[in-house]
């Protein structure tokens, strides 16, 4: 059963990487090892940039954040909920392209669920009910499509990424039905807002481990592309073939 | 900011710390084994984090489960890389104590994080020659975190000697933060051991 699974999601990513990955591999960046490997040509640029969104983080980003965190949890976490929802109908669309109809069943019950019984989005009663958060990207459907994952890149202001990811998530812009819905101020101020607030309540829920990764390491830009493209990697299931289990006592012992 | 993925995990590489530990009662690491000296191992760790004491006291807490339950040597000597292979024993006896003492502070001090927090065992199954131990870990106010204890009897017993929360590995983690310590250090191993007493 296991096999048959495994077989059949490999027939099915091939299919979809015939038809569909020609049009899309002008597109995005096609280099790149995966695994525990790092490919970063950009170094130069990326350090200044990550020194750049330091100093942001710094000044404007962890003190927001701290503000923001004053407010109760319970209120924050009404808006991360509200933020989700908003973010549904992408996750939808995601699902459809990467061909995963569970997935697809799960995220359009949650979105009909929350808008409606969660007060569009504002509490998460189909999480209640045991239908969890099931996030996606573009950058994950790229990844099922067999695209590469890219150089690594710092973006000024959004942090790091994989050129994979990033093309995601620009593109994740237009695949969410909600992008079109015409919205005039201060409506239109609602995305770009709860985007925000979402990130900022990260940032203070995890301020100790930001604060250490950021302000303590020896080297936070090593340290920062460690920790992220494990943590993207992870995600998507991207796994090496040795499962990610390194032996030291091989290494050590054996060289 | 993206640095909601980085948060969470990193976090986790706190947990991953608290992770580090096993017990020498068995000869070979058989799942069922690995998994019995992780059970205890998390028990020590909880019963620490909730015991309300002193930062301090947590950190020395933390310090001796670490020596206790995880193969510090080969933690030490992985996180220094190549390096390792040039050093003489003398160098790489006064570096692992020094990196002993960072780890624990490093790790130690985070505790107060998962207050309240349990960590379960799914299940240990056997990976060529490392038993992996599956583990979630569930903080309150939090989404369940994975964790992974790697478990192994290289050292002579069964001792934990790598922890990946979310994908994160502590030993590549650590591996990078060492390694820029010994760059800042010009590469003297005497120096880098400095600095791991400082920081």
């Amino acid at each position: 059963m296991q096999h048959v699974r495994k077989w059949s999601a490999i027939a099915r990513r091939h299919v979809i990487k015939a038809l569909v990955l020609p049009v899309f591999l002008a597109g995005c960046a096609t280099s790149g090892p995966e695994g525990s490997a790092v490919d970063d040509p950009y170094e130069n640029v990326n350090r200044k940039v990550h020194e750049f969104n330091k100093d942001f983080d710094t000044v404007l980003f962890r003190p927001f954040s701290q503000a923001y965190g004053v407010l109760p949890r319970y209120l924050r976490t009404r808006v991360n909920n509200f933020r989700a929802n908003l973010e549904l109908p992408g996750d939808i669309v995601n699902d459809a392209l990467q061909a995963k109809p569970e997935d697809f069943g799960h995220n359009l019950f949650r979105f009909l669920v929350n808008t409606t019984v969660g007060v569009f989005g504002i509490f998460d009663a189909a999480g209640s009910w045991g239908m969890e958060r099931r996030s996606t990207d573009f950058g994950e459907t790229l990844y099922v499509w067999g695209v590469e994952e890219g150089a690594y890149v710092e973006v000024p202001f959004f942090g790091p990424y994989t050129q994979r990811s990033l093309t995601g998530e620009v593109v994740d812009l237009f695949l969410n039905p909600l992008t079109f819905v015409g919205l005039t101020p201060p409506e239109n101020y609602v995305p770009p807002t709860t985007y925000v607030l979402e990130k900022s309540d990260y940032r203070y829920e995890f301020s100790s481990t930001v604060d250490e990764v950021l302000y303590d390491s020896a080297d936070s830009y090593l340290q920062t592309r460690q920790i992220y493209l494990d943590t993207r990697r992870f995600e998507l299931g991207d796994t090496p073939d040795d499962g990610g289990v390194i032996d030291p006592y091989e290494e050590l012992f054996s060289e | 900011m993206n640095d909601i993925a980085l948060t969470r995990r990193h976090l986790l590489t706190a947990l991953a710390a608290t992770a580090v530990l096993p017990s020498a009662a068995f000869a070979a690491t058989s799942p069922a084994a690995a998994e019995a000296m992780v059970n205890k191992m998390v028990a020590e760790v909880q019963k620490a984090i909730n015991s309300g004491q002193s930062e301090a006291r947590m950190i020395k807490d933390f310090e001796a489960l670490f020596k206790r339950y995880a193969d510090v040597p080969t933690i030490a000597r992985f996180s220094l890389g190549v390096a390792a292979r040039s050093a003489s024993s003398s160098e790489l006896k006064a570096y692992t104590s020094a990196f002993t003492g960072y780890f624990s502070r490093k790790y130690g001090r985070r505790f107060n994080e998962f207050k309240g927090g349990t960590v379960q065992v799914v299940r240990a199954r056997a990976d060529k020659k490392v038993t992996v131990v599956d583990a979630v870990a569930k903080v309150p106010g939090h989404s369940d975190v994975k964790v992974e204890f790697h478990v192994s009897d290289g050292s002579g017993s069964d001792k934990v000697f790598n922890v990946i929360i979310e994908g994160i590995n502590m030993l590549t983690t650590e591996r990078t933060e060492v390694g820029a310590l010994l760059d800042k250090s010009g590469g003297s191993i005497s120096k880098l051991t400095q600095t791991l007493k400082n920081t």
